[in-house]
């Protein structure tokens, strides 16, 4: 079996598992966020009203942790009232692990899951958001889910899956300067489609994973969501093991392909031949080079969200902005206050500041079309993001160039979009 | 179930233009209801009078993993979407919510299904009926669990 089968077969108490079979496992983690949070307590409410439930208490409170990312700082009333909710259900059934801002660390949900070393390898790790896909970085079986099923997690302590095929990236050598995982993981979506992974296990292996940081890979994983991915994964090694014990993580029992691991089809790419790339409006499979886009004029750049704004994103950044000056609207929102401290003590929000760029709270915000930075009408953004859909960050009729730290920062740096190689 | 047609001739509707994103902080089925497919289609809420059931094309419901976006079509009166696929979320969260039947149809039935035809959908079969061209087609028969979980009405009502 593959790790991804591995996992499922531990959780479900079987030997064997194969691709489509249907199984019940058992949940090792959960997340919330103040999106998915309220809709779980909706999702309760109306359950207990129909007469279909009583929720007098959870499977294990321990299991789950909550961070507020979605509308924070609170936007409105009703983003207020969301977050009070929150606080309102964590207290209730002993939650004790809820990030809330404004006191001390919190951050985007994906980034707190390793930030503070909330997953483990080898677990089953489940969540309200797409991007809970991110998290198998480290080696766990990572999953986005919609309230409903992570409500029904909560309770139960388990859930449905169908083991899903895997997909294996071999990845070979090393990526060249100028060129981040984010290039690679759109030259994949690009190659495969929006749909080339659906329901499927996305699995990065090979030299070129092994070279790179355990940050760089959680840019990979994050966007297999945007390929239709189940989850996405990477065999755990001394990188990870190291990340984790930095967070004082020591004790989990890691699993990895048997010899005859089984996948359904195996893609292999040359990191170094990859170039600074696009995904293009208005999707995440519209990839092209950036040289090969031609000149495009822009009205800001966004280094932010769960895909774009851990540190060394951070610092890929700083590194073209150092010195230099912002043509365009610029805004740096660090993924976590553990990052954005980070790159305070290392001088990095200075480098901002001085380059004209604001740098903001972390929060999901414009990423999502939510708050803080949304685009108007025909106004065109380079972003760290994931996803360019029309209106996923403001008007229908706003566009997003989906790019790396290093083209966003070097398209800040020129006003269009700018291939840092030609900076 | 009867009823009549709404057709999207695309692939890979997301749900940032089913519910767009400013909208999450709302949890009030009725409020999502009154902005569903707002970032596709202006007139949906004239056309959802007279329809519940949306047709469309490849891997529907792609993006975000928001309930909110089958919460939205299930308020607004849908009771069922015929694709030619689905985004895994979306299909799990319509299924274990109960909100509305999401369908896998073939090519062939897509391009022969118009906009405002009147379909039965007998699940017990896999078979619907096109009652305006008198037509009969198959869809694909939900997995075994899948259609526990339907008949149960959904994943908290189902007893493995």
């Amino acid at each position: 079996m593959n790790i991804t089968e591995k996992i499922l077969a531990r959780a479900s108490g079987k030997d064997k598992l194969e691709p489509d079979e249907v199984i019940f496992a058992n949940v090792d983690k959960i997340m919330l966020h103040d999106v998915s949070g309220p809709g779980v307590i909706k999702t309760f409410e109306k359950l207990e009203k129909d007469g279909v439930i009583k929720v007098d208490k959870l499977f294990d409170p321990s299991m789950i942790w909550v961070t507020e990312d979605h509308f924070v700082p609170s936007v409105d009333k009703i983003s207020a009232e969301n977050i009070v909710k929150l606080s309102n259900f964590t207290n209730k059934f002993g939650i004790k692990k809820h990030f809330k801002y404004g006191m001390g660390q919190y951050g985007i949900c994906h980034t707190m899951s390793h930030e503070e070393g909330l997953v483990s390898p080898g677990e089953l790790y489940v969540g309200g958001d797409s991007h809970t896909n991110t998290t198998g970085a480290l080696g766990a079986f990572a999953c986005g889910l919609g309230h409903t099923d992570v409500a029904y997690a909560m309770l139960n302590g388990k859930l449905w899956f169908k083991v899903p095929e895997t997909l294996y990236f071999r990845i070979n050598g090393k990526l060249p300067e100028n060129v981040m995982a984010k290039d690679l993981i759109l030259r994949i979506i690009g190659d495969i489609t929006t749909e080339g992974a659906a329901g499927k296990a996305m699995q990065f292996g090979g030299d070129g994973i092994s070279d790179m940081s355990v940050e760089s890979r959680l840019t990979l994983t994050n966007m297999t969501t945007e390929a239709g991915a189940k989850n996405g994964i990477i065999e755990p090694d001394q990188k990870v093991f190291d990340h984790l014990s930095e967070r004082g993580v020591t004790k989990y029992d890691a699993v990895y392909d048997d010899e005859d691991a089984q996948y359904e089809k195996t893609f292999e790419y040359e990191a170094s031949e990859l170039e600074p790339l696009v995904a293009k409006p208005f999707s995440p499979q519209n990839v092209s080079t950036v040289r090969e886009t031609g000149s495009i004029d822009i009205d800001k750049s966004y280094i932010g969200s769960c895909t774009g704004a851990k540190y060394e994103d951070l610092l890929a950044a700083a590194k073209i902005l150092k010195g230099r000056k912002v043509k365009v609207r610029t805004e740096v929102l660090p993924a976590t206050i553990s990052i954005y401290k980070k790159a305070t003590e290392n001088g990095l929000t200075q480098i901002f500041i001085d380059a004209g760029a604001v740098v903001g709270p972390p929060t999901c915000g414009a990423c999502c079309g939510a708050q803080m930075g949304v685009l108007a009408k025909d106004e065109v953004c380079v972003s760290t993001t994931n996803r360019n859909f029309p209106g996923r960050m403001g008007h229908l009729e706003s566009k997003a160039y989906l790019a790396s730290p290093l083209v966003a920062a070097a398209s800040a740096v020129t006003g269009k979009l700018t291939d840092p190689r030609d900076l | 179930m009867k009823g009549k047609v709404i057709k999207y001739e695309q692939d890979n509707i997301d749900t940032d233009v089913i519910l767009p994103g400013p909208y999450l902080k709302l949890h009030e089925h009725s409020e999502l209801a009154e902005h569903a497919m707002e970032g596709l289609d202006p007139d949906f809420h004239s056309k959802v009078k007279n329809a519940n059931i949306i047709v469309t094309g490849k891997n529907f419901g792609c993006g975000s993993s928001r309930e909110h976006a089958p919460i939205a079509l299930s308020a607004s009166g849908i009771k069922a979407v015929l694709a030619l696929s689905f985004a895994r979320i979306f299909y799990r969260n319509s299924v274990d919510g109960a909100y509305l039947l999401p369908i896998e149809i073939d090519e062939k039935t897509y391009s022969s299904i118009s906009e405002n035809d009147e379909l039965e959908i007998d699940t017990s079969k896999n078979e619907i009926k096109n009652i305006t061209k008198n037509e009969l087609y198959s869809m694909k028969p939900f997995p075994d669990l899948i259609g526990k979980i339907i008949s149960a009405g959904g994943i908290f009502k189902y007893k493995p």
